[in-house]
């Protein structure tokens, strides 16, 4: 019996994997329903419907991840969304030529924001939470006070970016597969990216074993507002129009966070990555897309979310609910022979 | 920080250290803590709000006043016992809607059925409550993520119900809870009844914060390792608080039927107002520390910011951007206090080279850990 038990220790299902066998096993059901409406799940245009519907949500949990494994959370990024699209769109105004400098202006702006969040967090030592739900509300008068509608206007050439697409997939979802990949360089092959991991799980042993714990907070507020921004870019490409509403009617902050922890995520910090994100990401997608081809009630789609989102996190936070414990269990029988030899 | 303790002096029990020293040195040390000090932050605002507004100071608006603000105290109080056991609950302002919501479609114009709807609602609350609770503590997923679930459960179906438009109107008997008072009464020439449902919930949870239940709540807040190897039984002391929020959010959403009338938008954000009044209150997020009355200040504090922006005539939309300074700053300043409170007698001898108190800075983040970790 205890063969048995090293033996699934040393091959665990990692939760990624789970998430992925949920995302397979969505698909399936999702499949089926979609043929049982007489309509063909895998048609291109189907496909091309889902994948552009992971990409707003998933630059903001991208950004959302990162946050998370530092051990704070960002619940100011819908507000960022809107100020970006503004922005943006304010200095585009209809003309090609403005296009680099609104979008240089508005991810600028993000990242000052982010910056602000992240000192707040890390040398102010407020709670993610509280810094970025004020943060948000700062950002919600702002653009209360100051745009009555929509404003600005995309010019042809940068509605391009939300349009195009090679085969089935469209470019913004490429932009925002890019974007993950160079997270993960990051968080993989990066001293801030393992120093981020480390923060994350236990900020004072970081702390006494040598990291500076302020730079990782702080670079991962400054990244999460900027992909928050690139999300208002491409909604602005989308729609033509900034809205300074926009992010708030997506309920992107709660909704990125839930995708995160559906991905296998750590709310506390310290464990998860961004291919989990992703694929929670895609489960709530394809989620969507099977509601609107059955043209589920829109007010019944937010019940049936929420109970995935509780249903599927439940299915493995049973799994890891002592993650760091693992090193003080029952010594195997060859550890405590090296015990008693000392 | 809490009102002298007999029951310890009484006893002939030697009194903990806090209680060694006079009546009025530990008043003093209680306001110089966030729960403390947030009273004296409202009394500030209250005399900053007659200042721009002598006719705000007569007793009459007075009561008035609270009796507007019960329902968004009522609402922190239950929030408070949740944060304190170091959980979040999202799913308020859901069921504060779905509570008014019930009333409006149930209740109809007949008198009869006010009481068996009443009861209805109480039992869909701890209902709520019950399976907050047991999916946080049992099935050990983050407070955060069921709450969320919940909220965006009960939301969905409360829009379907309703097809997002207002529907149903109340009896009056019921609205009465909510509008109405005990009228001429001397000074204050009437009593608003959710000001007397306020005050009648502040004491019960004043009583039930000095009961094994409440003092539990809070070491299973602080550190739920420690708790569980006491003894107490951690997933029915949390499912409890979730209960209490969950009815709180109940009896808030039972006066604004009165005040604010039957909408599926009507608890819209309420959550996220109870707990920046529970953290204006210096209540700690991750739990173990805060006062029950000092949240309840918390709502009355961010009122009275309110009406003070008014009165100054700062425009509506910018109400959003002052609460969020607000917060920051008051999050960043309790943090502080709560560091400097604690160890009073060593905080002069070198602090700035200790290294951090394990105790507050491990302490697990609020609504991150699941269930008993």
């Amino acid at each position: 019996m205890s063969a048995a038990r090293t033996a699934r220790r040393r091959t665990p299902l990692t939760s990624t994997g789970i998430v992925f066998i949920v995302l397979a096993l969505v698909v399936v059901v999702g499949a089926l329903l979609t043929a049982s409406a007489g309509r063909n799940f895998f048609s291109t245009g189907n496909l091309s419907t889902i994948l552009t519907g992971t990409s707003v949500l998933g630059f903001i949990a991208i950004g959302q991840t990162l946050v998370i494994l530092a051990g704070s959370l960002d619940l100011s990024v819908p507000f960022v969304t809107s100020l970006s699209s503004l922005v943006a769109g304010g200095i585009m105004a209809g003309q090609t030529s403005n296009v680099a400098a609104g979008v240089f202006m508005a991810l600028a702006v993000c990242a000052v924001i982010g910056l602000v969040n992240g000192l707040v967090v890390s040398l102010l030592d407020v709670h993610g939470f509280m810094a970025t739900l004020g943060m948000g509300l700062i950002i919600s008068g702002y653009l209360a006070s100051n745009y009555q509608g929509s404003h600005g206007s995309a010019p042809r050439s940068f509605r391009l970016v939300g349009a195009t697409r090679i085969g089935p997939v469209p470019i913004s979802v490429l932009i925002m597969l890019g974007c993950a990949v160079l997270a993960i360089l990051m968080l993989r092959r990066t001293r801030i990216g393992h120093h981020l991991y480390a923060v994350g799980g236990d900020r004072s042993v970081a702390r006494l074993s040598g990291v500076r714990t302020a730079p990782p907070v702080i670079v991962v507020h400054v990244l999460s507002s900027v992909l928050a921004g690139m999300a208002g870019l491409l909604l602005l490409a989308r729609l033509s129009v900034g809205s300074p509403t926009i992010g708030s009617q997506g309920g992107y902050d709660l909704m990125s966070i839930a995708a995160v922890v559906l991905g296998g995520t750590l709310l506390a910090g310290g464990k998860g990555n961004i291919l989990g994100t992703l694929g929670g990401v895609a489960i709530f997608a394809v989620l969507d897309n099977v509601m609107s081809v059955m043209s589920v009630n829109p007010f019944l789609k937010d019940v049936i979310r929420g109970l995935v989102i509780v249903v599927a996190v439940a299915v493995y936070a049973r799994r890891d609910a002592h993650p760091r414990l693992a090193r003080f269990d029952k010594p195997s029988l060859t550890d405590s022979v090296v015990q008693e030899a000392r | 920080m809490t009102a002298p303790s007999a029951t310890v002096e009484g006893s002939g029990r030697t009194p903990i250290a806090a209680h060694r020293e006079t009546l009025g040195r530990r008043l003093l040390g209680a306001v110089a803590t966030p729960g403390g000090g947030v009273f004296v932050l409202t009394g500030l605002l209250l005399l900053a709000v007659i200042l721009s507004n002598p006719s705000f100071g007569e007793p009459g608006s007075l009561i008035r006043f609270v009796g507007r603000t019960a329902p968004i105290a009522i609402a922190a109080i239950g929030q408070y016992f949740v944060i304190v056991s170091g959980e979040f609950d999202l799913s308020m302002g859901a069921v504060v809607t779905t509570q008014v919501v019930m009333a409006g479609n149930l209740i109809g114009q007949d008198d009869g059925r006010v009481v068996p709807v009443l009861l209805l609602m109480l039992v869909v609350g701890a209902f709520i409550g019950v399976v907050n609770g047991v999916l946080t503590t049992l099935l050990k997923v983050p407070s955060f993520i069921v709450t969320l679930g919940t909220m965006l459960a009960l939301s969905g179906l409360v829009l379907y119900w309703t097809g997002g438009a207002a529907t149903g109107n109340p009896a009056d008997s019921f609205r009465q809870i909510g509008r109405g008072g005990i009228e001429d009464v001397p000074v204050l020439e009437v009593i608003p009844y959710p000001a007397l449902i306020l005050l009648a919930v502040a004491t019960a949870a004043v009583v039930l914060m000095r009961r094994p239940f409440g003092r539990t709540l809070i070491g299973a807040g602080d550190n739920p390792e420690a708790a569980r190897l006491a003894g107490s039984s951690l997933w029915w002391l949390k499912t409890r608080a979730f209960v209490l929020s969950s009815l709180a959010a109940t009896v808030a959403g039972i006066i604004l039927v009165g005040y604010a009338g039957v909408h599926p938008s009507v608890g819209r954000g309420y959550e996220f107002t109870a707990i920046t009044a529970v953290v204006l209150g210096g209540v700690v997020l991750g739990g173990g520390r805060g006062w029950v009355l000092s949240a309840a200040a918390g709502a009355f504090a961010l009122e009275l910011l309110f009406t003070l922006l008014n009165f100054r005539g700062v425009e509506s939309t910018w109400r959003d951007t002052v609460q969020g300074v607000i917060i920051i700053a008051a999050v960043a300043f309790a943090g502080r206090a709560w560091q400097a409170g604690r160890r009073p007698s060593r905080s002069r001898s070198g602090a700035a080279t200790a290294p951090p108190d394990p105790s507050t800075t491990t302490a697990p983040d609020p609504g991150t850990v699941k269930g008993e970790s």
